[in-house]
C-alpha cells in the first residue's frame, strides 16, 4: 500500500543560514518538480518552500525512499548531506499528514494564526499540479489540507488578534479614530521604516500624507511615490496643526516632538485627536505627551507589548484547531484505508449482491404461478450474472502490476461503482 | 379595559427589559451579533408593549400616569427608550444598548417594587402645557443619560488606550471618535429637549400661579443642570473640551439630574412634590 511521507525542515529545527541554503525558489521548485518526476522511485511529489520552512511531501513507489529524497535535496541544492540531516524532520503516514494540515492551518507559523500560509501551500500545490507530480493521494490530501485551513480560521478566533506591529498600530487607530479615510497621517523621517508604515496605511487609504525629512530631498522622493506632500523638517511643529496620526522613525538622538510643542499644537487644532506612533530608537516623541490630554504615544515597545499578549491570546485557541486537524486526520486516514485491494473488492461484491437480492425480491414477488425450484434456478442463475460481470474488474483490481498506480485503480472503481465511504464535507 | 390591563402590560414591559439587558450582557462577552439583535428586538417590544399600557391607563383614567413616584419614573423610562430607540437607529452605536437595556430595567424593577400610593386627583397636574414641560424635560434627561453612558463607555475605552494596555473592552467598543460623536449628539439633543421643557415649564407656571419662577427648591436645582449642561456645550464647541474631559462632565451632569429628578423632593421640598412621592 502507498504512504505518504514529508521530510522537512523548518524554524524550529534549523537556524536560519540554514534555511536560507535549503530554501528553494520557484524555478528552483519547477526544476526540482520536474526531475523527482522522472524519478522511478517516486510517485507523487510536491515541494513546499518559505523563508521559514522548506518541505517534501512524496509517495514513494516502493519502500520509504528517505535517503534518495535527502540526497536528492543534497545534490539539488549542492549543500552536503551531513550539514543538514540533523535539521531534518521524517514524518510518516499519519504524523506527515497531521503535519502538512498544521502548516496549512499556520499552527506550525513562526507566527501562529498568520494568513499568508495557506496562499503559499496553494501556490506550492499548482506548481506539483502543473508539473503533474500529483497524483490520487496527494490531490485529495491537498484538498483536505485547505478545507481543514478554512474550517480553523473561520470556527477559532487563531487570526483574530493583531500579530505584527505595524498591523497592531492600525487596529489602535481604528480604535481611536472612526474613520481613517478621513485622517491625514505626517511622516517624521524617511527612511525604510516609514515606507514601510505608509505602505501598509495606505491600504486603509488615509486622507493626505506629509513628510517631514532631515534632507529634504528625500523627503520629496518619498511623498512622490506616495502622491503625498513634502514639508521641511523645522515646519514639524505647524504640520501637526493639520494631520491626525504622526509616525517617526528618524535616527535623531533627542526628542524631534516635545511636550511643549505638542501642547501650542493641540491649542491650534483645537485639541482635536492626535496619535503618534514612535518606532525610531532611540525614541523620537516625548514619552510625556502621552499626559496630555486627547494625545497618544506608542512607541515600539508598546507595540510589541500588544502584540506579544495577543500571541498568548492565540496559543488558546491552537487547542481547538488541534482537534480540528486530528479530525481530518482520522478520515483521511479512514479514506486511505478504504483505498487498499481487499476492502474494495469486498465493497463491490456487497454492493452487487444486494442490487441483485433487492431485483429478485421484487421481480418473483410478482410471479406467483413459480415453484419452488423455478424460483431457485431463477435466483441462482441472477447472482451468476452479478459476479460474472464484476469477475474481470475484480481480477485486474487483484493483479497488481510493477508499474502501475494502485490507489488511482482503486479510486476510480471505488467512484465509478460508488462505493466510497460516506463522509462529512 | 381597566387599570388591570394596564398593570399586566407594565410587567410584561419589565420582563421584556430584563430579556433585553441579558441579550445585550450576553452580546457584550459574547460577540454575536445575534445576541444584539435579540436585545434590540426585546426593547423595541418592550417599548411598544410600556407605550400600549400608558394609552391604556390615560384612556381608562382619563390623564396621563404623572401622580406619584412609580408613574413618572415609569413615563421616564417610556422616554428613554425611545431616545434609545431613535439614536441606535442613527448610530447603530450596538454596544450603548448594553447601559440603556441595564438603566431601563432598573428604573422598572423600582416602578413595580415602590408602593403604587392613592394620590387624590389633582385637577392642577393637567394640561398641554404641562405634559409638554413633562415629556420634554424627560426625553431631554432621557438623551442626557444616553450620553452619559456613551461618556463612561468613552472612559472604558480611553483608559485602555492610553494606559497602553487594551483589555476586555478594547475589542468589543467602538472607536473614541464614535463614542464621543455620540455622546454629543445625545448632549446637543438632550440639551435641547430640556431648554424647550423647561420653557414650557415657565409658561405653565405663569398660567398656574400666575408667575414664571417661584424660587421652588426643583426649579433651582434644574436651571442649575441646565447651566451645567450650558456650560460643557460652550466649552465643547470653543474650548476644546471633547473626548475625555466631556465625557466626565456629562456623567457628573446625570449624576446632578437624578438628583434634581428624586433626590430635590426626597431631602428638600416644593411644588413639584406631589407627583414624586
Amino acid at each position: 500500500m502507498s504512504k505518504i511521507l514529508l521530510i522537512g525542515a523548518n524554524h524550529k529545527t534549523a537556524p536560519v543560514e540554514l534555511r536560507e541554503k535549503l530554501s528553494f525558489t520557484t524555478e528552483e521548485t519547477m526544476a526540482a518538480l520536474e526531475s523527482l518526476r522522472k524519478d522511478p522511485n517516486i510517485g507523487e511529489c510536491l515541494v513546499f518552500s518559505t523563508c521559514n520552512r522548506t518541505e517534501v511531501l512524496y509517495v514513494p513507489k516502493t519502500g520509504d525512499q528517505v535517503d534518495r529524497v535527502i540526497e536528492f535535496i543534497s545534490s539539488f541544492k549542492k549543500i552536503d548531506v551531513s550539514e543538514f540531516k540533523d535539521h531534518l524532520y521524517i514524518h510518516e503516514e499519519d504524523a506527515a499528514i497531521h503535519h502538512l494540515f498544521c502548516v496549512a492551518s499556520s499552527l506550525d507559523s513562526m507566527i501562529v494564526g498568520e494568513p499568508q500560509i495557506l496562499g503559499q501551500v496553494k501556490a506550492a500545490y499548482r506548481a506539483a499540479v502543473s508539473s503533474k507530480t500529483t497524483g490520487v493521494l496527494l490531490n485529495r490530501l491537498m484538498h483536505k489540507a485547505y478545507s481543514v485551513a478554512k474550517k480553523v480560521r473561520k470556527e477559532t478566533g487563531i487570526g483574530d488578534n493583531a500579530v505584527s506591529i505595524s498591523y497592531a498600530a492600525i487596529e489602535l487607530a481604528n480604535k481611536i479614530f472612526s474613520d481613517l479615510s478621513q485622517k491625514s497621517v505626517m511622516l517624521l523621517g524617511a527612511g525604510e521604516m516609514a515606507e514601510l508604515a505608509v505602505e501598509h496605511l495606505l491600504s486603509h487609504r488615509v486622507k493626505k500624507i506629509i513628510v517631514a525629512n532631515r534632507t529634504f530631498k528625500k523627503a520629496v522622493e518619498l511623498s512622490d511615490k506616495f502622491k503625498g506632500q513634502a514639508v521641511k523638517f523645522e515646519e514639524r511643529e505647524d504640520a501637526l496643526a493639520e494631520v491626525d496620526i504622526i509616525i517617526s522613525s528618524t535616527g535623531a538622538t533627542e526628542y524631534v516632538l516635545t511636550c511643549d510643542q505638542v501642547k501650542r499644537a493641540m491649542k491650534k487644532r483645537r485639541h482635536n485627536t492626535l496619535f503618534f506612533i514612535d518606532i525610531a530608537v532611540p525614541r523620537d516623541i516625548d514619552p510625556k505627551i502621552n499626559s496630555i490630554s486627547n494625545a497618544y504615544v506608542y512607541d515600539i515597545d508598546d507595540l510589541k507589548n500588544i502584540v506579544e499578549s495577543n500571541i498568548k491570546q492565540r496559543g488558546k485557541e491552537t487547542v481547538k484547531a488541534q482537534r480540528f486537524i486530528e479530525e481530518a486526520v482520522v478520515k483521511f486516514r479512514q479514506w486511505m484505508e478504504s483505498l487498499s485491494v481487499v476492502p474494495t473488492i469486498k465493497a463491490l461484491n456487497d454492493k452487487m449482491t444486494a442490487i441483485v437480492d433487492m431485483e429478485c425480491k421484487k421481480t418473483l414477488s410478482s410471479l406467483k404461478h413459480l415453484s419452488a425450484e423455478d424460483i431457485e434456478a431463477i435466483t441462482r442463475m441472477t447472482q451468476a450474472i452479478a459476479s460474472r460481470t464484476i469477475h474481470d474488474p475484480i481480477l485486474f483490481l487483484r493483479n497488481t502490476g510493477d508499474h502501475r498506480n494502485d490507489s488511482l485503480y482503486l479510486n476510480v472503481t471505488r467512484q465509478l461503482f460508488n462505493l466510497d465511504i460516506p463522509e462529512e464535507k | 379595559m381597566n387599570l388591570q390591563t394596564a398593570d399586566i402590560l407594565l410587567q410584561i414591559t419589565t420582563a421584556l427589559y430584563f430579556l433585553s439587558m441579558a441579550g445585550y450582557l450576553l452580546f457584550l462577552f459574547n460577540q454575536k451579533d445575534v445576541y444584539q439583535r435579540a436585545g434590540f428586538y426585546c426593547m423595541t417590544a418592550a417599548v411598544m408593549c410600556h407605550l400600549s399600557s400608558m394609552v391604556v391607563y390615560t384612556v381608562v383614567e382619563g390623564h396621563v400616569p404623572i401622580q406619584n413616584l412609580p408613574q413618572t419614573l415609569s413615563l421616564s423610562a417610556l422616554v428613554t427608550g425611545c431616545m434609545f430607540w431613535f439614536f441606535n437607529y442613527k448610530f447603530s452605536l450596538k454596544i450603548l444598548g448594553v447601559f440603556a437595556s441595564m438603566l431601563l430595567a432598573a428604573i422598572m424593577l423600582s416602578v413595580l417594587i415602590l408602593p403604587d400610593s392613592p394620590v387624590e386627583k389633582d385637577a392642577v397636574l393637567k394640561g398641554f402645557w404641562l405634559y409638554s414641560h413633562i415629556i420634554l424635560v424627560f426625553a431631554g434627561d432621557g438623551a442626557l443619560a444616553l450620553a452619559c453612558g456613551a461618556g463612561i463607555l468613552y472612559l472604558l475605552q480611553e483608559k485602555g488606550i492610553k494606559t497602553k494596555q487594551p483589555g476586555f473592552f478594547f475589542k468589543r467598543l467602538p472607536s473614541l471618535d464614535l463614542l464621543d460623536s455620540v455622546g454629543y449628539a445625545c448632549l446637543a439633543t438632550g440639551f435641547a429637549l430640556l431648554t424647550i421643557g423647561l420653557v414650557a415649564g415657565f409658561v405653565y407656571a405663569k398660567a398656574i400661579w400666575g408667575k414664571f419662577w417661584s424660587w421652588d427648591p426643583k426649579e433651582v436645582f434644574s436651571a442649575g443642570t441646565w447651566v451645567v449642561y450650558a456650560a460643557l456645550l460652550h466649552l465643547r464647541l470653543y474650548s476644546g473640551w471633547q473626548g475625555r474631559k466631556s465625557a466626565i462632565m456629562t456623567i457628573i451632569g446625570f449624576v446632578i439630574i437624578i438628583f434634581t429628578f428624586l433626590g430635590v423632593n426626597m431631602m428638600i421640598g416644593g411644588h413639584h412634590q406631589g407627583f414624586t412621592k
